[in-house]
């Protein structure tokens, strides 16, 4: 079983709750914090990729000795100067370089280190690769059907980490399955379905991918890089070098943001390969183009919703049908086309439901995680359908939802009891705050919707020393990539400990010192290695009470900390400091006080008739939103401006209230891109054409609205002080409010994103 | 064929021995260390490489190091002042309008320029302002107030 201490603490607290400034905040502000591509070390050597010019295709040979001759090439390689072996986080079917077959434009074909990019870019010119093309498939219907040629030819022959449900180009397919589906439909007055697509669209996060790597004489391999997941990373080497674990120690370095795709490698472990045989420091750093053509963007899906409706507005059952667009290799699709499934109900109760999710491959890149793994596409449809519904059976929109709210106790898709759910406040105070019903002009409209998401799942660890002084480090394998765990996590131990910020400082996401984080993902960093690192700060504040008890003359349980004072309880007089304890636990007894702590989200079963290939394990932290929009739309060009933003997240515990805003108002806009402009367009021989920052738009500060973020804080028992999560569930309500908004303001309903200029001026135009 | 460039570095004078083709941002970051201007694209689309040039906001990948010649350059690392941040860096601390941090320098130096210019911008100017600096982790919000706590007063 997970757990924990008493959640909900009595009286105040001192340090969780407060609007504590970043602690990166001074390094970030000024220019100091080091990046991947601030790293310059000696006799380094810089590494470019060759990738593949066509989307399917037989490598019959590939040279790489021209570039080898050109003066200033160190190395260059092919799949065939590295092991004979494949990597992945669910499906084990990604090679380091391609091997035997190139799968989409941009494959990595072969790579070269050189002494600067210049040399390298040129020797990229002198690797001579025979292809014979194959016909490729660009289109999940098509994949799906069983005269299609196959993306991989051999896929059962890969190792799996679950039991995959696979069929032709299909990788995994998940069922989920409650009731009598068929004949709830029946005795429902209504029964209404409906179909929806969304696009590839990319994290675009500021800095791109890159990686130093470095590999000593010793076998040792070091990696400074911006990723999500320093550990995650050493078994992904591990796997696609056969380098052991022990070996390599990877260094998360300040990480210029994430949103899931630096999660998974990018360039890690192609530039490791090139530092093994350099033995000189190798940097690869990713150039904006190959960030939009060769990273792992957030899959396309087609979405087909049924529900089934009483006449008092009761749902009874829901079928759902997904395909996601995986592309070339799974990465994370299975657990992506999965868990979006297991979010498909939304967050209300449905009696009898089955759902279906199929991850299916194509020749375009792989496509990975992205803020909301899942939920995004499948929130967009399913909360569209229930503004559809609602319609159609004459409800207020709003007035639906609250008919069908969870509530506390009731069960997740797949049967886990969720304790706390705060959809209900969530969606009453953004309705609320927004003015909900209000008149609104002339082609404007407000729209609602609601999610989902979880904070809970795998495993972390983490260590608190307390020093000589009475000062405090936390050691964690999490890393900030902006989120701001460095902060979050810092003021957990610190209110478990009694100390105030001053005294805390954190070393985050280096392997050589830090313990087992599994990824800054699946917004589980608060709860998840919140958790560890609270459980870490109570073991090392019993053996401060412990030490002390044997100078104050009382038994441990009779002594707190405040304020960094260790005091019998009821007799404040008699005390002792922080900075005593340190002093006499380094240099007279005992020896110093290291605290640690190791947690797993574990305890449900899924039953196996009802959850069939689904990748992951039980589930905890379930988070609730409500997302409110108002837009306003030009008739004459179909510009939709959002004017004004409510979103509500129920965080558990705010345990930084300004940090939260900052996702809840980021993750908004992230998904203000996702609606209405953002996508990565292919052309017919699937290569990417809008592959700059110029043709890919991102929202700027003037596409975002005033967004008036509210915090719902249901007390989570399971969490630290009664804390969730709240990074990916910020973006999945807004695509869905903004369609919402759209239909309201222009009685145009789109159910294709991006709902973009052209595509509802063109549906205005038919009304 | 290199050339001598000759421009004031945040209040100090470089000589620079380079290929005149060389952009300002490669010069500043490789050759005088200066790291904190940081590189999203050079494309001169997403503006973390905004650097001031006699005042004047630039992306610093699309201006070629012989441009700079006799010019004043100010980049993130001058604004600090014997170890104080300068108060728009405070702002940008205390307001939470800083995530992940790669495009703060950036945006930072755009800042500088709007209420240099503008000592009391409104909410529309200042969104104005930073609209050529892309970010990708705050929604602009907590940015767009950090600036506004500082309109109107000395900075």
């Amino acid at each position: 079983m997970e757990i924990v201490l008493d959640a909900v603490e009595k009286g105040a607290l001192s340090v969780v709750g407060k609007r504590v400034p970043r602690v990166d905040g001074a390094e970030k502000a000024t220019g100091q914090a080091i990046y991947v591509d601030d790293i310059s070390l000696p006799k380094m050597l810089y590494g470019k990729v060759l990738r593949s010019p066509l989307a399917h295709a037989r490598i019959k040979n590939v040279d790489v000795s021209r570039a080898l001759c050109l003066p200033g090439v160190k190395v260059a390689i092919s799949a065939q100067d590295l092991p004979d072996t494949c990597y992945g986080p669910f499906i084990f079917d990604t090679p380091v370089l391609a091997r035997g077959k190139v799968l989409y434009v941009g494959d990595a074909v072969a790579a070269v280190a050189a002494v600067d990019e210049a040399t390298a870019l040129e020797a990229l010119a002198l690797i001579d690769v025979e292809y014979e093309e194959l016909p490729p498939v660009f289109d999940t219907d098509f994949a799906m059907d069983p005269e299609a040629p196959l993306v991989h030819e051999n896929q059962e022959a890969y190792i799996k980490t679950f039991q995959a449900v696979q069929k032709g180009n299909i990788c995994s397919h998940t069922t989920f399955i409650e009731g009598d589906v068929e004949a709830a439909f029946n005795q429902s007055d209504y029964v209404y379905e409906d179909s929806f697509t969304t696009q590839m669209v990319q994290q675009t996060p500021i800095e791109t991918n890159g990686t130093v790597a470095d590999y000593d004489i010793s076998g040792r391999l070091t990696i400074w890089t911006c990723t999500q997941a320093p550990h995650l990373m050493q078994i992904r080497i591990c796997d696609g070098l056969h380098i052991p674990i022990n070996k390599i120690r990877v260094v998360g370095l300040r990480t210029g943001g994430g949103f899931g795709g630096k999660v998974e490698p990018k360039t890690q472990i192609i530039a490791a390969a090139l530092a093994q045989r350099a033995g000189k420091p190798v940097k690869l750093v990713l150039t904006r183009k190959e960030e939009f053509t060769v990273t792992s963007p957030r899959h396309s899906s087609k979405i087909t919703v049924k529900t089934g409706v009483s006449k008092e507005g009761k749902i009874l059952a829901r079928t759902v049908k997904a395909v996601f667009d995986t592309g070339a290799y799974a990465d994370d699709g299975p657990g992506i086309t999965g868990f979006g499934g297991m979010m498909s109900l939304g967050p209300y109760k449905i009696p009898s439901y089955r759902i279906d999710g199929y991850c299916v491959y194509t020749n375009k890149m792989g496509a990975g995680a992205f803020r909301g793994f899942g939920n995004p596409q499948c929130a967009f449809a399913t909360e569209s359908h229930m503004d559809m519904v609602a319609e159609r059976i004459g409800i207020d929109p709003v007035e639906f939802r609250l008919k069908n709210v969870l509530q506390n106790g009731d069960l997740s898709v797949g049967g886990i009891p969720m304790p706390s759910v705060g959809v209900k406040e969530c969606l009453e105070k953004t309705a609320k705050a927004a003015g909900w019903g209000k008149f609104l002009g002339k082609n404007r409209g407000m729209g609602v919707a609601c999610l989902q998401h979880i904070s809970g799942v795998l495993s972390s660890s983490a260590i608190v020393r307390i020093h000589g002084d009475g000062t405090a480090t936390v050691f964690t394998g999490a890393i900030d990539i902006g989120q701001g765990s460095d902060t979050t996590l810092s003021q957990i131990a610190a209110e478990e400990l009694g100390l105030p910020m001053e005294a805390m400082s954190i070393v985050a996401a280096d392997t050589a010192s830090t313990p087992y984080n599994w990824a800054v993902t699946a917004s589980r960093i608060t709860r998840t290695n919140g958790n560890a690192v609270r459980l870490a700060a109570a073991d090392a504040k019993r053996q401060i009470l412990e030490l002390a008890a044997r100078f104050l003359e009382v038994s441990s349980e009779e002594l707190e900390i405040v304020e960094g004072q260790i005091t019998v309880k009821g007799s404040p007089e008699r005390a002792m400091k922080m900075h005593d304890i340190g002093g006499i636990s380094h240099w007279a007894t005992r020896g110093p006080i290291i605290g640690s702590a190791s947690v797993m989200v574990e305890g449900h079963k899924y039953d196996p008739e009802k959850v069939i290939g689904f990748p992951f394990g039980t589930m905890a932290g379930f988070v609730f939103g409500s997302h409110i929009v108002e837009v306003e739309v030009d008739e004459a060009t179909g510009r939709v401006q959002v004017v004004n933003a409510v979103a509500a997240h129920d965080v558990g515990k705010a345990v930084n209230p300004t940090g939260v805003e900052g996702q809840i108002q980021g993750g908004l806009v992230q998904g203000l891109g996702y609606a209405l402009f953002e996508e990565i367009i292919y052309d017919e021989k699937g290569k990417v054409i809008n592959d700059t920052m110029l043709d890919y738009k991102i929202p700027t500060a003037l596409d975002a609205p005033n967004i008036t973020p509210l915090i719902v804080e249901e007390t989570d028992p399971g969490g630290p002080f009664g804390a969730k999560g709240v990074g990916e569930p910020t973006l999945v309500g807004t695509a869905p409010a903004i369609a919402n908004a759209v239909k309201k303001a222009t009685g145009v309903r789109i159910m294709d994103l991006p709902l973009n200029m052209e595509k509802l001026w063109r549906e205005m135009k038919k009304r | 064929m290199k050339a001598t460039v000759c421009f004031s570095l945040n209040g100090e004078k470089q000589v620079v021995e380079v290929d005149p083709s060389r952009t300002l941002l490669d010069v500043i970051r490789t050759d005088l260390s200066l790291t904190g201007t940081k590189k999203g694209c050079g494309d001169g689309d997403c503006g973390g490489c905004t650097v001031l040039i006699d005042g004047v906001p630039y992306n610093s990948c699309l201006v070629l190091i012989a441009k700079v010649e006799g010019k004043e350059v100010t980049t993130i690392e001058g604004l600090e002042k014997n170890g104080q941040m300068h108060p728009i860096q405070e702002a940008f601390v205390n307001h939470g309008a800083i995530q992940c941090g790669f495009c703060t320098p950036g945006m930072i130096m755009s800042a500088k320029y709007i209420l240099d210019k503008n000592p009391k911008p409104t909410e529309n100017e200042i969104r104005q302002g930073i609209s050529g600096n892309l970010c990708r982790c705050t929604g602009y919000q907590k940015i767009v107030e950090a600036i506004g706590t500082l309109a109107g007063k000395e900075v």
